[in-house]
Order: structure tokens, then sequence, then C-alpha cells
């Protein structure tokens, strides 16, 4: 055994994740939670198709508190893989690999989508109360 | 011993050449939901509040529903190449990581055959 100077792996539960790494493990977060939600837009296009019975309850479930809980969390889910997928696409390109450079588009990424998942409410919210 | 020929025994080894296939589509597939999830996210925010036929009707108008069909058929195959990687770097006994897959894979085709179902209804009345 020659050399012991050779970087290792960090050991996960010592080591604090740089803002990259934690974005990056969420973003195979969001995109399994966001695999999973699928399921909600089938259910509630099903509904939809199934006539206004089946959709007004599925509104109704929509619009209750767990309802738009989910809703909630699905839409920053949707909106940060989305910025953060946009992203690897420019680093696909071959741009952006600074540190400094990542540092700053990580937080881009989380202003981004959470700019977008504020305007998709308010915009909800706002014809909710008839503005 | 083998009965394998020489040139049975060699293929396999080594890289099957079609390696991007699956990194370039999901790419493509990435390229084509930006629009389109952008679209549908602000659409269901307007439409959160309005009443059946109004939804029924913004839904099923005819670029919308090519529009979601299209964002059906790119976000459930973005999904299935998606978790096969998750698959692919998590799950270590072979057989299990096969079998979910290829589980994905089917769940998904059923998921996003209802959903266009759904879209053909909605759109043509029925």
């Amino acid at each position: 055994m020659s050399s012991n100077n050779r970087p290792l792996s960090p050991h996960l539960d010592v080591y604090r994740l740089p803002l990259s790494a934690l974005l990056s493990i969420v973003h195979r977060g969001t995109g399994a939670f966001l695999t999973l939600g699928t399921i909600v837009l089938v259910w509630w296009l099903m509904a939809l198709a199934g006539g206004e019975e089946a959709f007004m309850s599925a509104q109704s479930f929509m619009g209750s508190f767990f309802g738009r809980l989910i809703l909630f969390g699905w839409s920053f889910a949707l909106f940060f893989h989305l910025c953060n997928g946009v992203r690897h696409l420019i680093w696909d390109a071959g741009y952006g690999f600074e540190i400094g450079t990542v540092e700053k588009s990580s937080f881009a990424v989380l202003g981004v989508a959470g700019v977008l998942t504020f305007f998709v409410w308010i915009l909800a919210f706002s014809l909710d109360i008839g503005v | 011993m083998s009965l394998r020929s020489p040139l049975g025994q060699a293929k396999g080894l080594g890289s099957a050449k079609e390696g991007l296939h699956h990194w370039w589509a999901q790419r493509v597939t990435a390229i084509a939901l930006i629009p389109l999830t952008v679209w549908f996210a602000f659409k269901v925010a307007i439409l959160s509040m309005s009443d059946y036929q109004t939804v029924l009707e913004s839904i099923g108008s005819p670029w919308s529903a090519a529009l979601i069909v299209s964002l059906i058929v790119a976000a459930f195959y973005h999904a299935a190449l998606g978790m096969q990687v998750i698959y692919e770097d998590y799950v270590s006994h072979k057989g299990i990581r096969i079998a979910a897959i290829m589980g994905t894979n089917l769940l998904m085709f059923l998921l996003a055959a209802a959903a266009i179902i759904a879209m053909v209804r909605i759109a043509l009345g029925g």
C-alpha cells in the first residue's frame, strides 16, 4: 500500500454536501416524485373524460387542504426539475463548469423554480377570489 | 466445451454500440417538455376555478389536445428512461433490477395509454 494521500469518496454521514451535490440528488428525487405524480395527471384526465360528477369529485379533492399540499409539492418539484434540467442541458453543451459558475447557477435554479411556483399559485388564487 | 459458436461468445462482450440512444432520447424528450410543462402548468392554474364545461372545452380543443397528448408521450418516455437510470445505479441484484425496469416500462406504457384514451374522449366527446 503505497499512497495514502489519494482523494477519498466523501463519507456521506460526516460530509456536508455542497449545494451543487445537494441539488444533484434532489434532481433525482424530484424526478422519481414526478414519475409518481403522473398518476395524479392520469387520474385527473380520466375524471374529466368520465363526466361532470367524476370531475367535480376530483376537483373537490384537489381543492382540499391535502390535495393542495400535493399539488404545491408537485408544482415546485416540476419547476425545480425543469430549471435544473435546463442547467443539465447547458452542461451537456459544454458550458458552465467553473466552480463559481456552478455555485451561481445553483442559486439561479432555486430562484427561478421558486418564482415560477409562486406565479402559478398566485394566478390560481387570484382567479379564486375573482381578481 | 461449449456449444456456442466463437462469434456467439464474442458477441455481448464489450460495447453494444447503442449506449447513445438512451442518453439522446432523454435529452430530446427533455427539450420537448420545457415548453409543454410550463404551458400545461399555467393552463391548469387558469382553469383551477372553472366549471366542468369550461375545462372540458378548453382541454379538449384541437390544439390543446394535441399538445397534451405530446406532453403525455414525452413525459412518460422521459420518466421511464429516468427511472431506468435510478434502478441501474442503486439496485445491485440483476434479477430485481431487470424486473424493476421492465415493470416500470410496462406501467408507464399503461398510464400513457390511459391518459391518451382519456384525451381522445375529451377531445372527440363520448
